[in-house]
């Protein structure tokens, strides 16, 4: 343990504590912009200076450990001045239209500029527009780049893609897409990770709320808007209703009040994976010799998006199963439809996801198996919560609405889809008990669950044992293909989504900058699946109804041919 | 009024005098990797502020070319901007009326010639082609890569075995390299903005002064895997390739030509600059990692020794690291006579402990690099009378470290510049009676920015001597090779950059063969790089890294503080002996210099990108 004083306090840390975290530890919370936990710890833009009695020069509270007997000052005249000038500095390089960002209000340097009262500025402006391909889903604004390097690190080292690189050198360093390339020919899943660790508007998604509006305004046009089930852990994160109280019900009335014609769960087509991909391990492990293993979960689109471009050989072991978006808008323009008697383009079908990659996927020229676009549009959570906020709806005075039916029940299995682990554990809930002809007890799967980035765990299933591994990150993707090339792991389901702790860790979720909130929106599922009367995706009535009235079975002729992909045009299609 | 005034410099010329020679260690202290057209840019515009203003071509010229390379910068030119340029700056440099402009001028045409892909990469990607990845700048001049600052912060901290274990994850030779590398880690240290580089080399010899390289225990091999690998030449190429390949689990067999290890650390080197007891200490540690050793073993198709096709049967891989230890010879009347030796036999025979007797003779050399000093000081120490270095160029052309010549001269030697050797004067038996030289004065700049030499319309020089040292370069035996179908150019082995032969994929060389006499440091680095694309080859991927953990830079400011030098013994109780006459820094001397270490592997870019490499 080292003692040192910060601001007149006396502080012990364990030995290695940056200054930075050792002022938190009392409350004292230095001012920063660059810096990420684990992450970016580089002391680039010097906004979390301190001084030390005694030195001259001033140093990153971020990345200097603290030292037994070091007096240290966060707001001394040296420091305060510099910090100010440093922010100035940065500003004068940043545009600064705060009103038309969709960071306003939730921006690090907007906050920061504006609690050190920085009202104007000595600095003339120096702001770098550089062109963007605005149908991209994921967008970069240069004119807003701080250069904090975060987009870079959080791709090289936790995704392993590197699609950001540091460009140029001297006062033209900066960030771009790698080698130059646009962005639409580099090898970018769409995770969003950068997304959400950017701390200012410089990377967002494509904004896709005006059709959405559009959508509504059509009155040729039945909308019906899906929602994953990890939205429903996020939503309301930036609306001020104390923590539980944003319910599912309220989600459902506001959309209701902005005007959907139908409001249905993407938890139940998540069920519907289930049967279908469930059943494909199944017949996998009936005739192992028949199929590569091991068997990969397809329901991330960042995962495929990836596993296609960077290691297509591993394409054969993907599940054909299609995410449940897909599944969902699949069934909405055919099932659906027909029970309404409207054609499929009579549907204007919507999701909401926690993920940027899901405009893309809704996107692939082959999501069309209903005979129209299967999902016309997709919006990230943050959109949503746009849109309430566009709407003037103030969520504490709306009823608790349900979902529609018949695509709007869902059991606790597919809602804990959204958090890593929970595709596998929904799985193994069904499978286990189709073979063994019985549930399996409860929670009898629950040590999948968690957020460590590669869980491995072994189950009896008919008898034999089935090896399971659970991936969150690609990064961590990249290590497990890595390790089963190499023969040193083996088994024979795995789940793989794209984002640290799964879809509630999305790279389309609300950003609070430098909180990790995946662990704490994974256990609202695990609430949820609680409640849920319901815990196993065969017993959805809907679902079984589905079978009964249309699909017949899962894997059946219909099923295959609007349920599943061979993921195999990925690869081509920017 | 006075009719004349003395002028004196005004507070503000004092401090423009000071910024310059501020912006002088600027210069010297370079980084690597920054965009040559950005400096070339910055360049220009020191050159313009320098500008008097009176003639368009400078005044206005200069500026404009500011601006058209401000376009390739930002990504808005064209080829046809580089056409303009181009224009632009022969337009200057033919008519500006002084060297401020067309020298300015002059080096943006060198910069189209010298880095015309930069050019266009701008144009064409917008971006610049370099990696925005600003390495460490000692590490990024150390042909091995070693991690110095690393093992800097090692011996501040008086770690110094962790500090060998450190230095060893990529150099084998820390002895060695602690006592005589060329350390061109120190050429571009940052800690020169400040006042002056870092004395690296003295801190790693701190180390295996503290930490004997031998009593350092060696890493963990990795599990056998069958593989032989031979390796042709025990000098510090082979025996680096021979030490990570036994730490990878292969086993190698280094065929060693001479009778004792070492190559020109031994053969080479002279003993009071490298004590064969210290070369000792690295060898025994890396013979401690398993590789056999055939002494006396050349490679070749003369009888008794070993057909490389006899290697190509046996083994799986081989490196050939055979080094430079032919004689060069000047080519002038009389050097087939008596008393004529050339550096190379010189040096062996004192590696091989035959010491000459030059007691009463008068001797010189001839050469003007690092040998002709080795030769210079050892010729001192074996008793001769009179030493005296005949070079056709300037002392300052010379290609020895300034350190090296100062100490020749400190010990007695005399130089004879501006003397290029014309015939060797023999006596009526056959022995050198003088060497005859024609006096040369220093001519025009070649292309390497290089003075040249030229006859001076003066008579020839004899100067009377009993023994000449031809130390003019070194030559590779590469013959045997190339009749066994190993590929030679120039006489030098023609190895790519990852070692491998372009031919024959299980055939590697690096070293002084591949790039002519050059540095230990490289090398070694070439053993390293050999020792990895062989495991690769082999179908492996070996990492070597090493755990040691490196302190945290110290909070200090970094005042200006000079830079200790080692200390020599003085000249007269050095030169009779063969004993090391450098000593070690003290405690308080290498505390002071580690703390010197600005820290550039925390500091600047080498956090973000760029920065240590913990495994290769």
């Amino acid at each position: 343990m080292v003692t040192l004083t910060i601001d007149g306090q006396k502080i012990t840390v364990p030995e290695g504590t940056t200054i930075m975290k050792a002022a938190a530890s009392a409350g004292i919370n230095i001012p920063h912009l660059c810096f990420l936990e684990g992450i970016n710890e580089i002391g680039a833009c010097k906004v979390c200076v301190v001084e030390i009695q005694g030195k001259n020069k001033l140093v990153t509270s971020c990345n200097t450990p603290a030292e037994d007997g070091l007096v240290v000052y966060t707001n001394s005249p040296k420091v305060r001045a510099t910090r100010r000038t440093n922010v100035e500095l940065i500003l004068s390089q940043h545009d600064c239209t705060c009103a038309m960002c969709v960071r306003s209000g939730n921006c690090n340097l907007q906050k920061t500029a504006n609690d050190l009262a920085i009202f104007d500025s000595p600095f003339a402006k120096d702001v770098t527009d550089l062109p963007w391909d605005m149908d991209f889903p994921l967008i970069r604004d240069s004119k807003k780049c701080i250069k904090c390097m975060r987009c870079v690190q959080i791709c090289d080292k936790i995704q392993h893609l590197n699609i950001w690189e540091v460009q140029n050198t001297g006062a033209r360093t900066t960030v771009g897409v790698t080698d130059s390339i646009n962005i639409a020919a580099a090898d970018c899943s769409l995770c969003g990770q950068c997304i959400t660790h950017c701390p200012t508007g410089a990377l967002r998604e494509r904004d896709d709320v005006p059709k959405v509006f559009a959508a509504l305004a059509d009155s040729s046009k039945v909308t019906a808007i899906q929602i994953a089930p990890a939205v429903r852990t996020a939503w309301a994160e930036a609306m001020g209703l104390p923590e539980g109280q944003a319910t599912e019900g309220l989600m459902v009335a506001a959309l209701k009040r902005m005007g959907f014609d139908y409001v249905f769960d993407t938890s139940f087509a998540a069920d519907v994976t289930i049967m279908e991909e469930g059943s494909e391990l199944l017949e996998h492990l009936q005739e192992p010799a028949k199929h590569k293993w091991p068997m990969f979960t397809s329901c991330c689109p960042g995962w495929v998006s990836y596993v296609t471009k960077k290691h297509p050989d591993f394409v054969p072991h993907l599940s054909t199963t299609k995410s449940p978006q897909q599944i969902f808008g699949a069934l909405l323009k055919t099932y659906f439809a027909k029970s309404k008697g409207l054609a499929p383009e009579d549907i204007c079908s919507i999701s909401i996801m926690p993920c940027v990659s899901k405009k893309r996927e809704a996107a692939l020229p082959s999501m069309c198996d209903s005979g129209a676009r299967d999902v016309d549009i997709v919006l990230t959570t943050r959109e949503f919560a746009r849109m309430i906020r566009a709407e003037h709806i103030d969520i504490t005075t709306l009823q608790e609405m349900p979902f529609d039916n018949p695509l709007g029940k869902s059991t606790g299995a597919g809602v804990i889809f959204g958090a890593t682990g929970g595709v596998m554990e929904a799985a193994l809930r069904t499978a286990y008990a189709i073979v063994e002809g019985k549930e399996a007890p409860r929670d009898a799967f629950a040590d999948v669950r968690g957020e460590a980035g590669r869980k491995v765990k072994e189950f009896q299933l008919g008898g034999k044992v089935l090896r399971t591994c659970t991936v969150s990150g690609l990064g961590n993707a990249d290590k497990l293909l890595a390790d089963i090339r190499a023969g040193k792991v083996e088994y024979d389901f795995v789940e793989i989504m794209a984002c640290p702790g799964g879809c509630v860790g999305g790279g389309g979720q609300p950003i609070h900058d430098g909180c990790e909130l995946a662990g704490s929106r994974g256990q609202k599922l695990y609430q949820l699946d609680n409640e849920r009367p319901l815990k196993q995706s065969h017993h959805n009535p809907d679902v079984q109804e589905l079978y009964k009235e249309f699909l017949t079975k899962p894997l059946s002729e219909l099923a295959e041919g609007l349920l599943h992909s061979n993921h195999v045009e990925e690869k081509n299609y920017l | 009024m006075s009719r004349l005034h003395l002028e004196t410099q005004t507070q503000a010329q004092r401090t423009v005098e000071r910024l310059y020679k501020d912006l002088e260690r600027h210069l010297i202290a370079s980084p690597p990797g920054a965009c040559p057209i950005d400096l070339q840019l910055s360049f220009l515009k020191l050159c313009h502020a320098q500008t008097c203003g009176k003639c368009v071509p400078c005044r206005i010229g200069l500026g404009q070319l500011q601006r058209l390379l401000e376009d390739v910068l930002d990504g808005k030119a064209t080829k046809q901007t580089i056409a303009t340029i181009k224009s632009t700056a022969a337009n200057i440099r033919d008519s500006a009326d002084c060297a401020i402009g067309y020298e300015a001028a002059n080096m943006v045409l060198t910069g189209l010639d010298g880095f015309m892909d930069d050019y266009i990469h701008h144009i064409e990607k917008g971006t610049c082609a370099g990696l925005a990845a600003a390495p460490i700048p000692c590490t990024a001049f150390c042909p091995a890569k070693v991690d110095i600052p690393g093992y800097i912060a090692l011996v501040g901290a008086g770690r110094y075995a962790d500090a060998v274990q450190l230095i060893r994850k990529d150099n084998p030779f820390p002895t060695a390299c602690g006592l005589i590398c060329e350390h061109p880690c120190e050429t571009h240290c940052r800690r020169n903005i400040i006042d002056t580089a870092i004395n690296i080399r003295g801190l790693k010899r701190m180390a295996v002064d503290n930490a004997p390289s031998n009593t350092v225990p060696l890493p963990e091999k990795a599990p056998a895997t069958g593989k032989r690998v031979a390796i042709i030449g025990g000098g510090p190429s082979g025996l680096t390739a021979a030490y990570y390949l036994q730490l990878m689990g292969h086993q190698t067999a280094v065929f060693e030509a001479k009778s004792k290890l070492g190559g020109m650390l031994r053969y080479g080197i002279p003993s009071y600059r490298f004590p064969r007891e210290r070369l000792q200490q690295d060898l025994d540690a890396i013979l401690a990692a398993g590789t056999e050793i055939h002494l006396n073993s050349k490679i070749g198709n003369a009888p008794g020794e070993i057909p490389l096709e006899q290697l190509n049967k046996d083994y799986d891989a081989i490196y050939i690291a055979i080094g430079a230890h032919t004689d060069k010879k000047i080519g002038i009347e009389g050097e087939d006579a008596d008393g004529v030796i050339s550096a190379v036999e010189l040096l062996r025979n004192i590696g091989d402990d035959n010491l000459p007797d030059f007691t009463g003779k008068t001797v010189v050399v001839v050469g003007g690099g690092n040998v002709a000093m080795d030769c210079t000081r050892s010729a001192i120490r074996l008793g001769a009378e009179k030493v005296g270095i005949a070079y056709r160029r300037r002392q300052e052309d010379m290609t020895a470290l300034p350190e090296e010549i100062e100490g020749a001269i400190a010990e007695g030697a005399e130089l004879y510049s501006l003397k290029a050797p014309h015939k060797i004067e023999k006596d009526a038996d056959g022995k050198v009676a003088a060497l005859w030289v024609e006096p040369q004065i220093i001519g025009p700049i070649d292309d390497w920015g290089r003075a040249r030499p030229v006859r001076a319309d003066l008579p020839l020089l004899r100067i009377p001597c009993d023994i000449v040292i031809v130390a003019i370069g070194q030559g590779i035996e590469s013959q045997p090779f190339e009749e066994a179908g190993v590929k030679v150019k120039r006489g030098n082995i023609a190895a790519l950059d990852s070692t491998k032969l372009p031919d024959d994929s299980k055939l590697f060389a690096g070293g002084d063969c591949v790039t002519g006499p050059a540095t230990v440091i490289r090398a070694i680095a070439a053993g390293k790089v050999a020792a990895a694309n062989i495991d690769e080859y082999l179908g492996y991927h070996h990492e070597i890294s090493c755990d040691v953990e490196i302190p945290t830079p110290a909070l200090e400011d970094k005042q200006p503080c000079g830079r200790i030098q080692m200390n020599e013994k003085e000249p007269s109780q050095r030169k009779n002996n063969f004993d090391a006459f450098e000593c070690g820094m003290t405690l308080q001397e290498a505390c002071q210099e580690a703390g010197r270490c600005l820290r550039c592997d925390k500091f600047g870019m080498s956090s973000l990108k760029g920065g240590r490499s913990f495994r290769w």
